[in-house]
């Protein structure tokens, strides 16, 4: 077991070879009812051809460290107080507007929850696809027409070339989320960011933009960031599973690891609370409590008003993140017992 | 489509109806022989009482006498006035020179109003944004005739900027204070619209996504942000027009033009009435032809709205 | 879609807009739930909160009360005479035994100034409550009977907002109040409130009606009405309360614009006469001696300015707190 500091993956700050990367960053809204430590030290990577799911309830920060990595967090009342995002080893909340732009699309592109809502309504989709095209690429109107048209078509999309000028109303919920994967990914990005794209459909819906979304990055060799608080969701797509809580992560581990001996009782009670099959008949297990006040986060474990373990300890150190071998990661006074238990 | 605009136009006739019976009813409902001072001391000549009578239906009922009217009217008879003079003709001359007077305040409107909302949408809480919320709140406050008085005396009287009252010929750099004036509310209230709608609008999931694909800013404000901010700015745009020519009365006052708000209020004064009702028909039939092409408008700005 | 409306300063583009949910609502992914559901609040105590710490709130609500103190008891500022004048007086500059010097018929400004906040007040009050009172009640009857009354009395309301509103009150005002007629003082300030409420009340309606409309398909409502409630406990207990905020933002508003609205009329020569004592009627004499006497326009314009001006801003301040969108 190698106690990892905070700074990066290996200490010392030089590139690392990694395809993105997320270190210690932290970021706090400030509202006129006070400050929300909202991402208090999130450190997590993607590379090329992988797909990592960033897994966490509500208000756990996730969205919000997308968002940030996106370069579209809302300022005020978001700003980032710490940490550094490397792009290719490139620090990108040091660049300028300018290169940000730049990397946004052809870099890194994310997909929205709400496509209703993301779509803009007046303008067809078709329009605000070819846009990319022109905009970016600098293709003619024509040119960046038949692209988009393509797009339409790869996220298999029927009547792609009647659907090009239908706005974002006509379209149903899931063809409207497939227009939105076709959008985020015309420039091809090296990188994809999901942000719960699955949450607004219907069950059946979901499965096939899961399916497409899977398919997409293994064609087209992207890292995937994967947002959701799904666990569901998570289990037939991701390589690897980073768990989110109060802003930091929890626990991180390939996916056949997490699922088979979570190394942190948060974790653990989310696989709980996970109906099952074998155990009909009997009450549904859930985390008691509420995700914490991000304005006043209790001192030591913010998990440990919730956790079945605590500890003193939990009440007074913060546990850090401990790498616990095989790529996993806890941050769990108790990570040891945990995964030696049986 | 079709047949919305169909149910449009036929809502439309009770309303100009209804609108203008009831001034016509008020006009010629004034108490008070219709002739008294009309032909000096001496009183009217019985042939032309008869004359008169007949021609507007003085002895039937005021249902008679309305629909003679527009009768006439839409055989584009506005009729005399008691002097004689073609009340078509009175319009004819006095109607252009509103119409210019409105197209300026509009124009003024327009430029300033939605600058102001603009870069005050954008900016929120800045030294700028303060000025114009300030400002706007007295623009909106001052009636006319203040805002009028205020410009007349300063920069026509005192500073000697412009002419206090405007030339016959309507020169457009003579209207450009009355414009203001005339245009100052409905100015104000433009800004704050605009303000609003893009300080909302701002922080949309659309933009956002606009952001994320990376468009250079200039774009995602120029054609995202601005597209949908505006539509209820073009369309408060499109009806302020009917609105402007109603309330041309004090301006026009003011400077010394002769546009019909001053027409009508000299025919008030002089118990012109059929002058009085001809010239507020055709004021009727700007706001609501105004009020219908808005409607229409709005569909074509906003593809989500549908008319069955 | 027929409306809208120009003349209200309050309905802002919402209400006339049909447009889905889309537009709206800038969302706070970010912001935690449980770091807003920390002190629970309800709207109105959230905009009172808001309001308290606003400085133009307090000053603009300072400024209507010393105007309706003044309105009221107008001795209390002023042992002068408005009505009666000197014409060895007349026109004399403001000086320290006038502050505000004497107009042409040598009458004390200061003593008219005050007493003149009486009719502008006393009518801009009188027509926002009649208009408030009519105008919602037709609102409330065409939103929450829908069909063919709707249709009916919103046409009704299209016809009276067709008539610009300064040519219709002079219209009324010189069909009812012209030359040859010789009303008394409490009649004619009866005419312009009505000419005033008249033309007024259809904007008031529209904004019921789409608040009624808006709030009669809310599900609590319906459980209302399954429960057996009756229609006049509905609209009582359930569709007042909703409506009322946006309507009481527009009636402060619609005061201070009452206010300017009576002196353009006094301005023009048809509304209050002398020996009223209003400030529209003194706006109105002093035009002629722009050029010699400004003092004359000044004061009566700077009080009905600073009348109008508090009356609008805390409308607007109201709104503001009301309205969390704008926070």
């Amino acid at each position: 077991m190698s106690e990892q500091s905070a700074a990066g993956a290996d200490g010392s700050g030089r590139p690392s070879g990694r395809l993105l990367e997320v270190d210690d960053l932290r970021v706090e809204f400030r509202t006129r009812d006070g400050v929300a430590k909202v991402i208090n030290g999130v450190t997590y990577h993607v590379d090329a051809g992988e797909t990592l799911a960033v897994l966490g309830e509500s208000g756990s920060g996730k969205s919000v460290t997308a968002q940030t990595i996106m370069g579209i967090l809302d300022t005020p009342p978001g700003f980032v107080t710490g940490g550094e995002v490397r792009f290719h080893g490139k620090d990108m909340l040091k660049q300028s507007a300018e290169q940000r732009r730049r990397i946004r699309g052809e870099g890194i592109a994310m997909i929205f929850q709400d496509s209703l809502s993301a779509l803009n309504p007046v303008f067809t989709v078709g329009f605000q696809i070819a846009e990319q095209f022109r905009i970016r690429r600098g293709l003619s109107r024509s040119d960046a027409k038949k692209r988009a048209i393509e797009m339409l078509d790869q996220v298999k999309i029927p009547n792609a070339k009647g659907r090009f000028s239908n706005y974002p109303h006509q379209f149903s919920g899931g063809m409207r989320q497939r227009a939105m994967i076709a959008m985020s990914i015309a420039l091809d990005p090296e990188v994809l960011i999901a942000d719960e794209p699955t949450t607004a459909l219907d069950v059946t819906v979901q499965a096939q933009i899961m399916d497409l979304l899977g398919e997409l990055q293994r064609e087209r060799q992207m890292g995937m960031i994967l947002i959701t608080h799904d666990l569901g969701v998570v289990a037939d797509v991701a390589d690897r599973i980073a768990v989110m809580y109060a802003g930091r992560i929890v626990e991180e581990a390939n996916v056949y690891d997490l699922y088979r001996k979570p190394a942190h009782p948060y974790t653990l009670g989310l696989l709980n609370s996970i109906p099952r099959m074998d155990e009909k008949g009997q009450e549904l297990r859930t985390i008691k409590g509420l995700p914490p006040n991000l304005m006043n986060i209790p001192p030591g474990c913010a998990f440990n008003p919730r956790c079945p373990m605590a500890q003193p300890v939990c009440r007074e150190t913060v546990p850090p993140l401990l790498q616990l071998g095989h790529g996993r990661a806890s941050a769990c006074h108790f990570a040891e017992e945990l995964v030696n238990r049986d | 489509m079709g047949r919305y605009l169909l149910r449009r136009l036929l809502q439309l006739v009770p309303v100009f109806i209804g609108t203008t019976f009831l001034i016509y009813w008020l006009v010629w409902s004034v108490p008070g022989d219709p002739f008294a001072g009309k032909c000096g001391d001496r009183g009217c000549p019985p042939n032309y009482r008869a004359m008169m009578t007949e021609k507007y239906h003085l002895d039937d009922s005021i249902w008679v006498q309305y629909a003679s009217y527009m009768k006439n009217l839409f055989q584009g008879d506005f009729g005399i006035t008691f002097g004689g003079r073609e009340i078509s003709d009175i319009i004819a001359t006095s109607y252009p020179n509103t119409l210019k007077l409105a197209v300026v305040a509009l124009a003024i409107e327009a430029v300033i109003g939605l600058g102001a909302g603009i870069l005050t949408g954008l900016r929120r809480n800045g030294f700028l944004d303060n000025l114009v919320l300030v400002s706007t709140l007295f623009l909106i406050a001052l009636p006319v005739f203040v805002i009028g008085f205020v410009l007349q005396w300063v920069l026509g009287v005192k500073w000697g900027i412009i002419n206090p009252t405007v030339s016959n010929e309507m020169r457009f750099s003579e209207l450009i204070v009355p414009g203001f004036v005339l245009g100052s509310a409905s100015m104000a209230y433009i800004a704050r619209v605009a303000r609003t709608s893009i300080a909302e609008n701002r922080r949309a999931d659309y933009v956002r996504t606009a952001i994320a694909k990376g468009l250079p800013m200039r774009r995602v404000v120029g054609v995202h942000l601005l597209r949908n901010s505006l539509i209820p700015v073009v369309t408060l745009l499109g009806t302020d027009l009917g609105a402007l020519m109603g309330g041309a009365i004090v301006t026009e006052g003011i400077f010394g033009i002769n546009g019909i708000g001053r027409q009508v209020l000299r025919s008030i004064v002089t118990k012109e009435s059929a002058t009085v009702v001809g010239i507020v028909v055709v004021l009727v039939v700007v706001y609501l032809v105004m009020n219908l092409l808005v409607d229409l408008l709005y569909a074509a700005l906003d593809p989500r709205i549908r008319y069955e | 879609m027929s409306d809208p409306s120009t003349a209200s300063i309050v309905s802002t583009p919402p209400a006339t807009m049909p447009t889905e949910a889309g537009s709206g609502a800038p969302t706070n992914a970010g912001l935690p739930e449980s770091a807003k559901q920390q002190k629970p609040r309800g709207l109105l105590g959230d905009a009172w909160l808001d309001l308290r710490r606003k400085p133009l709130f307090w000053i603009s609500a300072a400024f209507i009360l010393l105007f309706i103190v003044m309105a009221a008891f107008p001795a209390l500022f002023t042992s002068g005479d408005a009505v009666n004048g000197a014409l060895e007086r007349s026109r004399v500059e403001p000086s320290s035994s006038a502050w505000f010097g004497y107009d042409v018929q040598g009458r004390d400004v200061y003593s008219r100034v005050i007493y003149g906040a009486r009719a502008s007040i006393v009518v801009a009050l009188v027509s926002t409550i009649l208009t408030l009172l009519f105008g919602g009640a037709m609102g409330i009857i065409a939103g929450y009977r829908g069909g063919w009354v709707d249709a009916v009395l919103s046409r009704v309301a299209d016809i009276f907002f067709g008539l610009p509103f300064v040519l219709g009150s002079i219209v009324i005002l010189t069909t009812f109040n012209g030359s040859g007629t010789d009303n008394g003082e409490w009649t004619i300030m009866g005419l312009v409130i009505l000419s005033l409420s008249v033309l007024s009340w259809p904007v008031v309606m529209r904004l019921m009606r789409s608040s009624v409309l808006a709030t009669k398909e809310a599900d609590y409502i319906v459980a209302a009405r399954a429960l057996g409630a009756g229609t006049g406990r509905i609209i009582l207990k359930h569709l007042l309360p909703n409506c009322l905020a946006p309507l009481l933002v527009y009636g402060t508003i619609m005061v201070g614009s009452f206010i300017g609205a009576e002196a353009t009329l006094s301005f023009l020569g048809i509304g209050l006469k002398s020996p009223v004592v209003s400030w529209g009627i003194m706006i109105s004499e002093a035009q002629n001696y722009i050029r010699v006497s400004p003092f004359l326009l000044f004061f009566p314009s700077a009080f009905l300015v600073t009348a109008v001006l508090s009356f609008v801003m805390l409308g607007e301040a109201v709104r503001e707190a009301l309205d969390p969108k704008l926070r």
